[in-house]
């Protein structure tokens, strides 16, 4: 009874991860940039990692760093960018709906004297790309970011086409809701992906194309090209690495089996759930992710019903967040966001699971609505 | 008409607006004195889903965002 509907926030390590992680906790454990045999094992297993990560998103491997977390590949990759053209000037454009991470980056680049620009987004998530291309081309911009797609409401961005449009401003582009179930797209100057997306255990990938300017936000050492410091974590990277070669081969079947439950979530929700918003783009969007709105509902309480009937999804309401404010890319969106419900599938996901959770939802939102007395409105 | 719901969490203050938008009549207006967050994207998002009219947000005297809304229907 129930599922984890939450793979947005970290799928179920995929059976290949364990065994990958298992086998490496043995393999390796060693520094691999020692000389000796343990670390020259180490580094092999290192090394066919980035090799194979490279490969999947469409990378040289000399590009390819790891880095903790999705999130620090999203700190270096606009720190870095920023820091790296800073001659050019202090200006930073992003999106509104962009990873809180992103958007932390910024606040810090503000503080440090810098400029940020945030570029809105219409109904549906997506900026306008010759709005976006024209903040990225003004003068004395020094780096933009843009998603590959929206981790909340899964709509995509424009990536390609405003890096044909703005071809002087280096682009950051996190992917890290995209690798594994869609294809990466082209422009990006510089990548950041989380491999817990793809149920791969916690690492972050950080790629920065050749001949872009990046400077380390981090003291230096002889690490991961000078981007990361510090000893990897090798049985992580290729736990990720196995993962994402696995889960590349039936990137296309399961894009489409998610896809079309998806279609079912977003369908079935519309019709059987009365006063309530389905968010996002219903076509150009990733195949996993969708999220709603339902009026007069508290998103705690909502979550929390959901809870105890076995399903994990999360909310962009303010309610369940620990600042109490609502998330921003629903308030970018001008949608509402009382009792928000992100639902995100993954490898595991059966279309068992989903009916499930579509025939007890009605149910659950309805006793919310009863508690709060919005009956009739 | 002036509803207050100073300290009162999403989804509350919607909830209040929807319960006395039937208490003015059609062409006039409610306004809802908020201060929690979600009040502003989400009393804009009650005006579309339900065809009232988002009016504007003033601030109330001790600093209160205040959002009006004109029955429509």
């Amino acid at each position: 009874m129930g599922a984890y509907l939450d793979a947005a926030a970290g799928a179920p390590l995929h059976p290949l991860a364990s065994a990958a992680l298992l086998a490496s906790l043995d393999d390796g454990w060693a520094d691999p940039a020692r000389l000796y045999g343990a670390g020259r094992r180490a580094r092999l297993l290192l090394d066919a990692a980035r090799e194979s990560v490279a490969e999947s998103i469409g990378a040289r491997a000399d590009e390819v760093s790891f880095t903790a977390n999705g999130t620090q590949a999203l700190h270096a990759a606009a720190l870095g960018t920023l820091a790296g053209n800073r001659r050019t000037g202090g200006g930073f454009v992003h999106s509104a709906v962009e990873h809180s991470a992103v958007l932390h980056v910024a606040q810090a680049h503000v503080a440090g004297g810098g400029s940020a620009t945030s570029v809105g987004v219409d109904a549906l998530g997506r900026v306008d790309a010759a709005t976006f291309a024209a903040a990225a081309a003004a003068p004395r911009v020094a780096a933009a970011a843009l998603q590959a797609a929206n981790h909340e409401v899964g709509t995509t961005q424009p990536v390609t086409e405003i890096a044909a449009a703005a071809p002087g401003v280096p682009l950051i582009v996190d992917v890290t809701q995209t690798v594994g179930h869609a294809a990466v797209p082209d422009g990006w100057s510089v990548l950041a992906a989380d491999a817990r997306t793809w149920g791969g255990s916690t690492v972050g990938v950080l790629a920065v194309r050749t001949g872009v300017r990046w400077r380390s936000p981090f003291p230096e050492d002889e690490r991961e090209s000078g981007r990361v410091p510090g000893v990897p974590n090798l049985p992580a990277i290729v736990a990720a690495a196995a993962t994402l070669r696995a889960v590349r081969a039936t990137q296309d079947a399961e894009a489409s089996r998610l896809g079309a439950l998806v279609d079912r979530i977003r369908g079935t929700v519309a019709a059987t759930v009365p006063d309530v918003e389905v968010l996002g783009d219903p076509v150009d969007r990733l195949p996993h992710i969708v999220t709603f709105s339902c009026l007069y509902v508290d998103g705690e309480a909502l979550l929390t019903g959901l809870d105890r009937r076995g399903f994990a999804v999360s909310s962009g309401s303010s309610c369940t967040s620990s600042t109490l404010e609502p998330s921003h890319v629903l308030v970018a969106m001008g949608a509402l966001t009382s009792g928000n419900v992100r639902v995100s599938l993954h490898h595991a996901t059966t279309a068992a699971d989903v009916d499930e959770f579509l025939a007890v939802l009605p149910g659950v939102v309805a006793e919310v609505r009863a508690e709060l007395g919005a009956t009739g409105l | 008409m002036r509803l207050d719901n100073r300290g009162r969490r999403c989804p509350l203050p919607i909830l209040d607006l929807a319960r006395h938008i039937t208490d003015v009549p059609v062409g006039a207006t409610v306004t809802v004195e908020a201060d929690d967050p979600a009040a502003r994207p989400d009393i804009a998002a009650w005006c579309r889903m339900r065809g009232h009219e988002n009016v504007g947000e003033r601030v109330a005297d001790d600093g209160t965002p205040a959002y009006t809304v004109r029955r429509l229907h």
